[in-house]
């Protein structure tokens, strides 16, 4: 691959991207579905889906959750973007979920949703997703839909290859796609070889209290580290990641980081690096991060300062961690469910190379390496390898696995989906999707028992799948049957931002568990009001505290008078009602906030600072009860030299 | 009386403390945005929700119609109800042991009259719960009135109320017929000894 020039190979690839589209469009205009697809994915109305789907809400920063096999959209959880429909980020409960070190950020990019696991298999608690910008973990608890906690992963830039856990979450593992000076510093960009490093960052759930916490770092070589699974099974100590710009280009990488024929995917030895932490070989760094998570008793967010990580560096701890050299830029590595093969998603390759873990054991013990970098020993290609996928469609990036022995790969340039055998490494089936297939998920597809049942294709292009909505088009996912030796599309259906990955689980996992409403016996929000009885108004200096109620059909309480212009006003609503599917909403003309969506039993808060003389009208934006346009109230607003007593009340 | 009456009598008595453990009455309320179900219960000392919160729910509804906050601390007939069944309880024991038909009698007409009031108060509750409406409630229609039914259903708005007894009632039910039972059984075996 090396003699073909640099033109060469990039004329060759734009043309086969070019047929590719072509191909798969006129294909489209010609799919007929035939036979019972219909009734596949038909959910009658009031019954449920039998699985839930999480994408990752891509540039949205956000989760998105549907049904399979409707495909229909249930909810999109607010995550690392600020959410003016529920209040998120803006209101004083949730603020803090998006500090960081840079100051509080309402946006980020996250790609890869990942459920929790016990015994290699989700266990429907949690889902974690990344932050890729501003490196960040979150988790999302599956009792509530809501996320958390956050943490912030310092020593990282464009955290990629995240969050990935381990078989019974003991970690939740991130790594660097962007190689920056570490510790950051001021340095020229093309001293990249000299100063640019990576890290992989394993973040510790504590069993009991169930909060993360950063456990240690190791730096690694500078390249891009890009996407990660960890081991099972027989590999349950070990995660994977794969690794490209091992070329350690630091501009034009689109040339300058497709040179090498191989570029590698990093084995880490986890409980090894466990050891080495105990042991003391870790150094430790001056690195800030923040960790902001719910606090269980007011459900207030809070944001913790950390000072300090410990780094671990390979050259300091043999056996830690090794290279396994993988043709062509890989981007995905995947695990079988038996934890024996590692399937990488060379993105440029021809073939899809599967390593063995078995072989690279014995490679390791029989120390066949073909050299090393920063200590990090590289393992010889033909003594790791047990076998190539041949034809496995142009630029394979995901893999992901059935019950019955299959495995199945996404091909982006050929806009398709490739099925293989384990262990033959033969292609037996192939659908096309449309358009550039990214991931793919399977239910349980990178876990010990995949589910089997479907793929889902997501999608990166859409162009003529739907009715068109401008320049700006939906973005797309696809339901396939893969229950016969055919893999059968049964539907496409539109998703809320890009979905990089996704993954799904049996409804059953998670809707038992799912929470009604919060016991207002429980609330232990400082400016909760347990009552109507107890709502008030209090002014502290030019600070003038609402606690506020909420019940169908009245807020409490609903005339104000005594605020005064220059006044931060905050606005504490509980909502009292304890039955299911109750929301209040709250909104003051004139907020510069969002407005606020209270769950019942639950306290939220929203500062409003009037900068007008007048009655301002608030009322509930969630129409909660045939007299829902009766919950209303108003608030006096008196110039700043005014004499208006404080004044509040209801029903008078 | 023979003793097989004399079991009866006894069992009689001592089911009888069953109904500490179970509700006396339902009353179900059926409406479209309550698909998972709304209701009371009613018990010996306490008037409960189906589930948890049900009857703050159901009282939070009886506003818009100005219906009475349900208290089950303001109903005196929930601290009176224990001590009655604790005293059919022994007073059933202590004729197991008299072995008295005339105190079986008398029992079981007590207890008759008693379940009657019952009945009766229980009627008079609902239709005051049912009529006396607070003329500033929101929603006024001229001529409903809200008396949830005694037994059986009735449509209220767009709530169709369903009153049923429950398993304390039955067991109630069935020790009165125990008691009866049993002087049956008693008559019978003396005539069989004549």
């Amino acid at each position: 691959m090396k003699n073909i020039s640099r033109k060469t190979l990039l004329s060759a690839f734009g043309i086969l991207f070019l047929i590719a589209l072509t191909y798969a469009g006129c294909n489209q205009s010609k799919t007929s579905l035939s036979g019972n697809e219909a009734e596949q994915v038909y959910v009658a109305p009031g019954t449920y889906d039998e699985f839930y789907l999480f994408t990752s809400g891509g540039f949205s920063g956000q989760m998105g959750v549907y049904g399979l096999p409707s495909g229909r959209h249930f909810k999109t959880i607010s995550v690392f973007a600020q959410n003016p429909e529920t209040g998120y980020g803006y209101s004083e409960e949730t603020k803090a979920m998006l500090n960081t070190t840079y100051g509080f950020i309402p946006w980020d990019d996250s790609h890869h949703p990942e459920f929790s696991m016990t015994d290699g298999v989700p266990d429907g608690r949690f889902i974690f997703i990344n932050g890729n910008n501003t490196p960040r973990v979150a988790k999302i608890d599956l009792k509530e839909f809501e996320t958390t906690e956050i943490i912030e992963i310092p020593n990282s830039a464009g955290n990629h290859a995240s969050p990935f856990v381990t078989e019974n979450t003991e970690y939740i593992i991130a790594s660097t796609r962007f190689s920056i000076p570490i510790p950051q510093s001021d340095v020229s960009i093309s001293s990249y070889k000299e100063n640019f490093k990576g890290t992989i960052s394993f973040i510790k759930l504590d069993p009991k209290t169930e909060k993360m916490n950063l456990e240690f770092q190791i730096i690694v070589p500078g390249f891009n580290y890009d996407l990660a699974h960890a081991g099972k099974g027989p590999s349950h100590d070990w995660a994977f990641f794969t690794s490209y710009n091992s070329e350690q280009a630091n501009s034009l990488l689109e040339i300058n980081a497709s040179k090498n024929d191989k570029d590698f995917v990093a084995a880490v030895n986890w409980k090894k690096a466990e050891q080495y932490l105990k042991e003391g070989k870790a150094k430790t760094y001056d690195a800030e991060y923040y960790r902001n998570y719910v606090d269980h008793k007011t459900q207030i967010a809070v944001s913790e300062k950390n000072n300090q990580v410990k780094v671990l560096d390979p050259k300091d701890c043999p056996g830690m961690m090794y290279y396994l050299p993988t043709p062509k830029s890989p981007h995905g590595v995947d695990v079988d469910p038996t934890g024996e093969y590692i399937v990488a998603g060379g993105k440029l390759a021809s073939v899809i190379p599967v390593h063995s873990f078995t072989k690279m054991m014995k490679a390791i013990e029989e120390k066949q390496f073909d050299g090393e970098i920063a200590g990090i020993p590289i393992l010889k290609y033909d003594a790791v390898v047990a076998g190539e996928v041949k034809d496995p469609g142009l630029g394979p990036l995901h893999t992901e696995f059935d019950d019955n022995g299959y495995a199945y790969t996404s091909a982006f340039i050929s806009s398709e989906i490739v099925k293989w055998k384990i262990g033959t490494w033969e292609v037996v089936d192939r659908i096309p999707t449309y358009y550039s297939i990214g991931h793919l998920c399977i239910p349980g597809g990178d876990s010990k028992k995949p589910y089997g049942k479907y793929v889902i294709a997501l999608n990166k292009i859409t162009k003529d799948r739907y009715l068109p909505t401008g320049p700006e088009l939906t973005q797309s996912a696809q339901l396939i049957d893969i229950t016969g030796e055919k893999m059968k599309l049964l539907l496409d259906f539109p998703t809320v931002g890009e979905p990089h990955y996704a993954q799904a689980i049996p409804s059953d996992l998670i809707m038992k568990n799912s929470v009604k409403f919060y016991k207002i016996e429980e609330n232990g929000n400082p400016y909760a009001v347990k009552g109507e009885k107890d709502s008030r108004v209090e002014r502290k200096g030019n600070e003038v505290h609402i606690y506020m109620s909420a019940m169908r059909s009245h807020f409490s309480p609903d005339n104000i008078e005594g605020v005064k212009v220059g006044d931060v006003v905050y606005f504490h609503v509980t909502n009292l009602e304890q039955d299911w599917d109750v929301p209040h909403g709250f909104a003051i003309k004139g907020m510069n906030n969002s407005e606020l969506l209270i769950m019942p039993g639950a306290t939220r808060t929203i500062k409003w600072e009037p900068k007008k003389v007048g009655v301002y009208p608030f009322y509930c934006s969630d129409f909660c009860s045939a007299l829902h346009q009766e919950m209303q109230g108003y608030v006096r607003v008196s110039p700043s030299n005014s004499n208006v007593p404080l004044a509040f009340s209801l029903g008078n | 009386m023979n003793t097989k009456s004399r079991i009866m009598v006894a069992v009689a008595a001592l089911m009888l403390i069953l109904t500490f453990f179970f509700p006396l009455w339902t009353i179900d309320l059926n409406a479209p945005q309550y698909p998972e179900g709304l209701g009371i219960r009613i018990w010996l000392d306490q008037i409960s929700g189906m589930k948890p919160n049900d009857l703050q729910s159901i009282n939070g509804l009886n506003h818009y119609i100005g219906m009475k906050v349900i208290d089950p601390e303001s109903i005196p007939e929930l601290k009176i109800m224990p001590y009655i069944i604790v005293f059919m309880i022994v007073f059933g024991l202590l004729n197991a042991y008299m072995k008295n038909r005339k105190l079986i009698y008398i029992w079981l007409i007590l207890f008759i009259i008693l379940g009657v009031i019952g009945m009766y108060d229980f009627y008079m509750w609902e239709y005051d719960y049912g009529h006396q409406l607070n003329p500033d409630a929101p929603i006024k229609v001229p001529g409903m009135t809200y008396q949830p039914p005694l037994i059986g259903s009735k449509q209220l708005l767009n709530i169709s109320a369903v009153s049923l007894p429950s398993t304390a009632a039955i067991v109630i039910f069935i020790s009165i017929f125990l008691n009866i039972a049993a002087l049956y059984v008693d008559t019978k075996g003396k005539k069989h000894e004549n």
